[in-house]
């Protein structure tokens, strides 16, 4: 089938098979490989993205289901001014260790502060239920996104990381 | 993990995929959220040949009061319905049993029709249905039904949808300001109750102790005659014999359902 959508800001058109899911879509054919394939289970949330600006785990969605519909990956996030706010608080907060789980984890992040920009350390535990990190770091995670959230769309740092080579977001 | 081939078809109406239905018969399943049907597609535990979408129709979708009823379009989400202030002023026990479905992620995806129709017993909103004593709204070939959530759940993932219809829409009488208790028991953030109650009105709903959500009618009739949350939520288990697993047997689910029972009538005491 052919499916037409957007992709960090960019419109694609696509033929594709019926059973594709939006994680083998964006990995395999769109090439973007931030989000990862961790349990394929609903559960463990690395496959994370933004479908309409909303968190969704893209091993459970089909490819047809975001037929016209927008999706944001990790990779959108930086622009040549630099890392994105919440991208730039997990650097700062070092809110990563073996770092699978961080696509994922920065994207439910970011859709949890577009939900609610300032919410609380409980509020962040419970929006971050679905993503798991199996180095159990989670509080360095949930220090970052307080970070972020305290910081606001400026961002917790200056912005001049480099970053360069990934694409800005429309 | 794959799915097995299918054909998708984006349903244009609520009559288109009815039209559907009644074409492909057995072949074909409805999507709305896919929150339980991907799963058990990527499984292979389901091998549909055509799969009908219905997750994006409008007339499917919104919260509105209708009379003493609040009506839920079936395609909406948990998030919106956990969202939604006519919900929480009117229904808070469903307003806060969506909020618990599984995750942030899932809620943005998973229908509460999805839920309803794929009736896991340990699930929050066929519970919540139950303990509201709300109803589904079946569309099929010769006309809308209503079934009440008593009758709608019929056993193990099983319920009295026919092949041809489609559930169009949920039913929950509203009722401010009515105290409420829910709990729901689990080891791990995002998961199934291993035991859940809910409890509004004089009815209290059980999950995960039995093959459908059930009534716990022994400690509702002792509660209406008079007996305290604590002496009514002794009878909670009565007649129940729900299953066995890793997480528990049947007799620490018992237990799980009087304490459980007792702490919801409490809260809901509380108001």
């Amino acid at each position: 089938m052919r499916v037409e959508l957007t992709v960090n800001g960019r419109a694609r058109a696509d033929e594709v098979e019926d059973r594709l899911l939006l994680i083998h879509y964006l990995r395999e054919v769109c090439g973007l490989r931030a989000a990862n394939v961790g349990c394929d289970t609903t559960s463990c949330g690395a496959c994370t993205v933004l479908l309409d600006g909303q968190s969704v785990k893209s091993c459970t969605v089909l490819t047809a289901q975001a037929a016209g519909r927008e999706v944001t990956t990790a990779e959108a996030l930086a622009s040549d001014a630099g890392l994105h706010p919440v991208q730039a608080a997990f650097q700062q907060e070092h809110g990563l260790q073996c770092g699978f789980c961080t696509p994922g984890m920065v994207m439910a992040a970011v859709g949890l502060l577009a939900e609610n920009p300032h919410p609380t350390e409980a509020e962040v535990r419970e929006g971050l239920e679905g993503n798991l990190c199996r180095c159990t770091g989670y509080h360095n995670i949930v220090r970052a996104v307080l970070t972020a959230a305290a910081a606001g769309p400026g961002g917790p740092a200056s912005r001049g990381a480099g970053h360069d080579e990934h694409e800005v977001s429309a | 993990m794959i799915p097995a081939p299918f054909d998708y078809i984006a349903a244009q109406s609520a009559d288109h995929a009815l039209g559907l239905l009644a074409t492909h018969g057995d072949d074909a399943k409805l999507l709305a959220g896919g929150h339980s049907l991907l799963p058990m597609m990527k499984l292979r535990l389901a091998t549909p040949a055509v799969l009908i979408d219905i997750g994006g129709l409008g007339e499917l979708a919104g919260i509105s009061a209708d009379g003493g009823d609040l009506v839920i379009g079936a395609a909406t989400r948990h998030a919106e319905l956990a969202a939604s202030e006519l919900v929480r002023a009117d229904a808070p026990l469903l307003s806060h049993a969506a909020a618990q479905v599984g995750d942030p992620q899932i809620r943005h995806r998973g229908t509460i029709g999805g839920s309803l129709a794929h009736a896991d017993p340990a699930a929050d909103l066929p519970m919540a249905l139950v303990a509201l004593g709300g109803s589904v709204e079946l569309r099929g070939p010769g006309g809308t039904r209503r079934v009440s959530a008593d009758d709608f759940f019929a056993g193990f993932f099983e319920t009295a949808l026919e092949p041809a219809e489609l559930l169009t829409a949920v039913r929950v009488p509203r009722q401010p300001g009515a105290g409420w208790g829910y709990e729901k028991f689990t080891r791990r953030a995002n998961d199934w109750a291993i035991v859940g109650v809910a409890a509004v009105g004089g009815r209290i709903a059980l999950a995960n102790m039995g093959p459908r959500p059930l009534r716990a009618t022994a400690a509702e009739q002792a509660l209406a005659g008079g007996a305290s949350p604590a002496e009514a939520a002794q009878h909670a288990a009565e007649g129940t014999a729900p299953g066995e697993d890793m997480h528990a047997d049947r007799a620490y689910r018992q237990h799980l359902a009087r304490v459980l029972t007792r702490r919801a009538l409490e809260r809901q005491l509380a108001g």
